[in-house]
């Protein structure tokens, strides 16, 4: 626990830097592409707390992300509430989604949950796009609130994007640190003999799918105010269950630190290919690297790297 | 039976339309040492997977310590002190052999707050200590069963059920983890044995039941089980 502190004071002096950023005027282009690579952060750190920590592949983040986003849409709609409140209800929402597939582990294991979690992201889809109140499969133009409190809209929700990839960050180290990180390890090596050790297997799996849901949730409700026109294409793409399983891949799935180091390298890759060299080019950038990081590390950046240091 | 430590009660368990267990009754003591053996198939594993809480039961009644389990899951079990090793090792392999013993100690062992002295003793008593600091996968297949029985003693049992723990092991090893079966139960467990190693569970068991087809045939003392005409009908056939 001794460390928790010092670890507060960095995601807070990560925060303090970012409003530097934002201070200083930079193009307003990086603000963009930034806020796409910390929403990889929130995504690919909340995948890895259910699939990294307790070893349950979920397929289904496009389902948890665009129910945070639809959540917010319909809040903007009917009550034009704040963002903070978007933020909450959107996590709320996609937590209950989480908690429902959480008792899906109790039947399904291994690849038949990730399939599960698949059919869950296009079922979710089907109904998005069938209602109209939300703009169906049409989509639907949502206006910014006027006056940010700071700078314009977009260098506001970055702000607010990097915020929310601290606390991700942070809840998540918490977890990987507590019993119930070591917990969850247990049962991702072996559910039976965790459980037969002591281990209460059913509410550690409850409460990561719930975690990992909310902030899935979390990380999707700004979406709306941030492409400003939301239609279900875009909000259950499938960029989001792809980099959710290979950045935590690529960083490595041990620790709180892999995730974040997938989506920084991953997502900066994405942004600069689809600027340089096309925008549908990016998914098979994410693929190819995923391929050679099977073949080569598997275990990922981390494990290349505990392996370099014991030679 | 009065003053039973574990009492299993008319239990039954099915596949489907296969029955596994037929109405099986047992009794274990505290402080005992009790072997259980049968044929291949006759159920014994079934049944320790109904008392430790990994299968859910189709009929009977199971009690530990005059307190109803029936229905307990199976890491409520293990902190009231049943907790089992299994037959294949079980190891949790992210994890160095001594983190692998910090989890029951941490989730189960009465008394919490245990810590890394706590781990480090148990290896010691059981001969492992020198390879704290390895992933099981660097173990040999001696000291994967000692992991099992060790991360099995952190949990604090009060009741160790040995699932096979000799299986496949020499002579000389099946002697060194009977030695140390011997010195937990001298400590105060209670140790039901399951094994088809007969020179182990003969020498080790104080009272055996027989399992055969899930039914149980025969009760007794080791010598007693050995002159049992329906014991050996149910080994060699008539």
């Amino acid at each position: 626990m001794g460390r928790t502190v010092p670890a507060l004071l960095v995601g807070l002096a990560v925060v303090a830097a970012g409003m530097v950023l934002v201070l200083v005027r930079v193009n307003p282009y990086f603000y963009f592409a930034g806020y796409v690579i910390l929403q990889y952060v929130v995504i690919a750190t909340a995948w890895n707390i259910l699939g990294g920590y307790g070893g349950y592949v979920n397929f289904g983040t496009p389902a948890f992300f665009a129910l945070g986003a639809y959540t917010a849409v319909v809040l903007i709609r009917s009550l034009k509430a704040p963002l903070p409140v978007l933020i909450v209800a959107g996590g709320l929402v996609a937590a209950l989604l989480g908690l429902g597939i959480g008792y899906l582990t109790l039947r399904l294991r291994g690849v038949f949950f990730s399939i599960a979690t698949l059919a869950l992201s296009v079922v979710l889809q089907t109904i998005i796009m069938n209602w109209e109140y939300v703009g169906g499969s049409r989509g639907l133009s949502i206006l910014r609130p006027s006056g940010p409190p700071f700078g314009n809209y977009g260098v506001f929700l970055f702000t607010v994007m990097l915020g929310l990839a601290v606390v991700a960050v942070l809840m998540a180290r918490f977890i990987e640190r507590s019993w119930i990180g070591r917990g969850l390890a247990a049962l991702r090596d072996n559910e039976e003999a965790a459980e037969c050790m002591g281990v209460p297997t059913l509410r550690l799996k409850l409460f990561a799918t719930t975690v990992s849901g909310f902030l899935l949730g979390v990380a999707g409700a700004p979406f709306p105010y941030y492409v400003t026109f939301i239609e279900p294409n875009s909000a259950f793409a499938l960029d989001y269950a792809v980099n959710a399983l290979a950045m935590p891949m690529i960083g490595g799935t041990t620790s709180w630190i892999g995730p974040v180091i997938g989506a920084v390298l991953l997502g900066t890759a994405q942004q600069v290919a689809i600027v340089t060299i096309s925008s549908e080019l990016n998914l098979l950038l994410v693929g190819v690297v995923l391929v050679g990081f099977v073949v080569v590390a598997p275990e990922g950046i981390l494990g290349l790297v505990r392996r370099l240091r014991t030679r | 039976m009065a003053g039973a430590l574990l009492e299993i009660n008319g239990l039954t368990k099915r596949f489907g339309g296969f029955l596994a267990l037929n109405q099986v009754s047992i009794a274990v003591k505290p402080g005992e040492r009790f072997g259980l053996i049968g044929p291949n198939g006759s159920g014994k594993t079934t049944l320790i997977n109904c008392v430790s809480g990994s299968l859910p039961v189709d009929g009977g009644r199971i009690t530990f310590e005059g307190r109803d389990i029936t229905a307990m899951p199976a890491h409520r079990r293990t902190r009231l002190g049943i907790v089992r090793s299994f037959q294949i090792p079980k190891p949790f392999t992210s994890m160095t052999v001594l983190a692998n013993l910090g989890i029951p100690l941490e989730n189960a062992a009465h008394g919490r707050g245990a810590d890394g002295a706590d781990a480090m003793q148990i290896l010691e008593t059981i001969g492992l200590a020198n390879k704290a600091h390895l992933r099981p996968a660097g173990l040999t297949q001696i000291e994967m069963r000692k992991l099992e029985l060790a991360r099995a003693m952190a949990a604090r049992p009060k009741l160790l059920i040995s699932d096979e723990a000799m299986a496949g092991l020499s002579s000389a090893e099946v002697d060194d983890i009977l030695a140390i079966l011997f010195r937990l139960n001298e400590q105060g467990i209670t140790i039901i044995m399951i094994e088809h190693i007969m020179r182990a569970v003969m020498r080790f068991s104080e009272r055996i039941v027989v399992l055969d087809a899930g039914e149980r045939i025969a009760e007794g003392t080791p010598d007693e089980i050995v002159r049992n005409p329906a014991v050996e009908k149910a080994y060699l056939g008539e």
